[in-house]
């Protein structure tokens, strides 16, 4: 096992104890609810989607709600700061990213994408851990697929 | 009481356990989770190996000597449980594979002959899913109604809402002995005399009593009891319900096939005695002469011993917890076992559980198969340290410190 603080890093903790987007959309568009049964985390995603100039659907807003531990909650509130203002199709090239960097150990990642995601790395060393992180990532692949349901982990 | 000859070794106990004698990340273990499975003796271990060493072979059906030396354990193990519950007959003993079992087994047989559209079944909040879930699934089945009788801020049961939920569309009622989530020991005796007043039978789950607590069954005079192995020092996947034999006599087969019948042919077939009625297949052998190992090595210390030592370690372990700023104790009730389940301030037990195992130290973090009791609380989870007789004031010391590396970290 890594060293403890490799998981907790300072970054990962200030977001845990200050989530950015932690709220309701009320203008959402789609939504997608993230359920853990293992541990009981439990997270929305809203996602306000609108047509660009090129005809893609762009994320225009999101937002987080819920419940869980430190490591989905930091998660969640990475993610939807880097989400905002991506195409479906770089979300979704994102999600692919995040989740090989958590279960690919030497995977080949494009760190320009991941960019600052690449925080969560360490995770992968955590096995019981993994699914915390990528909770909320598949709630958000859910709602982009206009799902509006609930996932799970399991 | 304190003479040399009846002090508590525990460090003598602790030999016993391989498991415990190791590092895990770099910290000498410290296995505070005996609420979810327990640590074996070696006597149980080479009971398992010296049966599939020697002696493997099936039981009660060979005419050849193996076969008879299995069955001889075999029904020997049962015996010895037998007497650890002080139960009337060794056919009240059905083999299963643990409490989750035996307590399917009688929602399928007895709960199905009995129990019908518009009947209730009385259930406490502080159930773990295993003695809710059967109950709804018989419920749906037969539309009968669950009853579910509430339990204070202290985690202790209201009885007075349980005797009111008692009327005579009451069929059966089925109350945890001992809470795995807050350590509850509730008082079963009033429980099943107040039951028993209307005629209604109870079963007792005592998959969490059944290691801390000498059990009598006829003293409780409960009509069922369930309990797994592998909380009580033994294998996993080998359990035992108790049934009083009038009730176990009058209930249908719960699995057929091989064991379980007298005579087979197309037209008809006869069922066999108790217990064998109700163990279909070829059984978990090793893992019965494993229980009754199991059985034996805590005969040879007591369960008076074992209560009282848990007892002093739990008020220990109380003592130093309730000192930490932000732990709030999670089932407080005033008789209680050997569990110390937490929140800490605004830490997701989850967290607290990965920073504890960076030590060495093993503990349940989560909802403990208990959801309706972290809703009662309106909390998601607890981090649980659950404590045996093997566990020392030097491990509740490192949980302590432990606590204080995660305040540390989240600080």
């Amino acid at each position: 096992m890594s060293d403890l603080s490799d998981l907790y890093q300072e970054i990962l903790l200030e977001h845990n104890s200050k989530p950015r987007n932690f709220r309701k959309l009320d203008d959402a568009t789609v939504f997608a609810e993230g359920f853990n049964p293992l541990c009981g985390d439990q997270y929305t995603v809203y996602l306000k989607l609108d047509r660009n100039e090129s005809e893609e659907d762009v994320v225009s807003d999101i937002s987080f709600q819920g419940a869980g531990c430190a490591i989905s909650k930091a998660s969640g509130s990475m993610l939807t700061q880097r989400v905002k203002g991506m195409t479906l199709p770089e979300a979704d090239a994102l999600f692919h990213q995040f989740h090989r960097m958590l279960t690919e150990p030497g995977a080949e990642l494009d760190y320009d994408l991941l960019d600052d995601l690449e925080m969560l790395a360490g995770v992968a060393e955590y096995p019981t851990r993994i699914k915390c992180a990528i909770l909320i990532w598949h709630a958000l692949r859910a709602a982009m697929e206009g799902k509006n349901d609930v996932v799970t982990t399991e | 009481m304190n003479s040399p000859s009846n002090a508590f070794d525990v460090e003598r106990i602790r030999a016993d356990f391989p498991v415990l004698h190791q590092e895990v990340n770099g910290h000498p273990l410290v296995y505070l989770d005996n609420a979810a499975t327990s640590q074996k003796p070696q006597c149980v271990i080479d009971a398992l190996v010296n049966y599939y060493a020697t002696e493997n072979s099936n039981v009660h059906r060979g005419v050849h000597t193996l076969s008879q030396h299995a069955t001889d354990d075999y029904e020997a193990a049962r015996s010895k449980v037998r007497r650890f519950i002080n139960a009337a007959e060794d056919h009240e003993l059905i083999y299963v594979r643990g409490t989750t079992e035996g307590i399917n087994l009688v929602a399928q047989t007895y709960g199905r002959q009995n129990i019908g559209e518009g009947d209730e079944i009385v259930i406490s909040g502080m159930e773990h899913h295993s003695n809710i879930v059967p109950w709804q699934i018989l419920s749906q089945e037969t539309g009968a109604v669950l009853k579910v009788a509430p339990f204070n801020d202290d985690g202790e049961l209201l009885l007075d809402e349980y005797e009111k939920l008692l009327n005579p569309r009451t069929k059966l009622v089925s109350i945890v002995h001992q809470s795995n989530a807050m350590g509850t020991i509730n008082p079963m005796e009033t429980i099943i005399e107040l039951a028993h007043a209307r005629g209604v039978p109870v079963l007792v789950d005592g998959a969490q009593s059944i290691p801390h607590i000498p059990v009598d069954v006829r003293k409780l005079d409960c009509d069922f009891f369930a309990f797994s192995g592998h909380k009580l020092y033994g294998p996993t996947g080998i359990g035992i319900l108790y049934g009083k034999t009038e009730l176990l006599e009058q209930m249908p087969p719960y699995q057929s096939g091989g064991e379980m019948i007298r005579s087979v042919t197309f037209e008809k077939t006869l069922y066999n005695i108790l217990p064998h009625k109700f163990e279909a297949g070829t059984p978990n052998i090793a893992g019965s002469i494993g229980l009754g190992a199991a059985v034996d090595y805590i005969e040879s210390i007591g369960m008076e011993r074992i209560a009282a030592y848990e007892k002093e370690l739990l008020d220990y372990g109380t003592g130093r917890l309730s000192g930490i700023e932000g732990l709030k104790l999670i089932g407080t009730a005033r008789e209680k076992g050997g569990i110390l389940s937490f929140t800490l301030g605004d830490i997701h037990p989850h967290d607290i559980g990965t920073i504890m195992d960076s030590q060495g130290i093993a503990i349940r973090t989560g909802h403990h198969c208990a959801q309706p009791v972290m809703q009662r609380f309106a909390i998601p989870a607890t981090a649980r340290a659950s404590l045996a007789f093997y566990n020392t004031r030097a491990e509740i010391d490192a949980l302590v410190k432990g606590i204080d590396r995660v305040l540390e970290v989240f600080s």
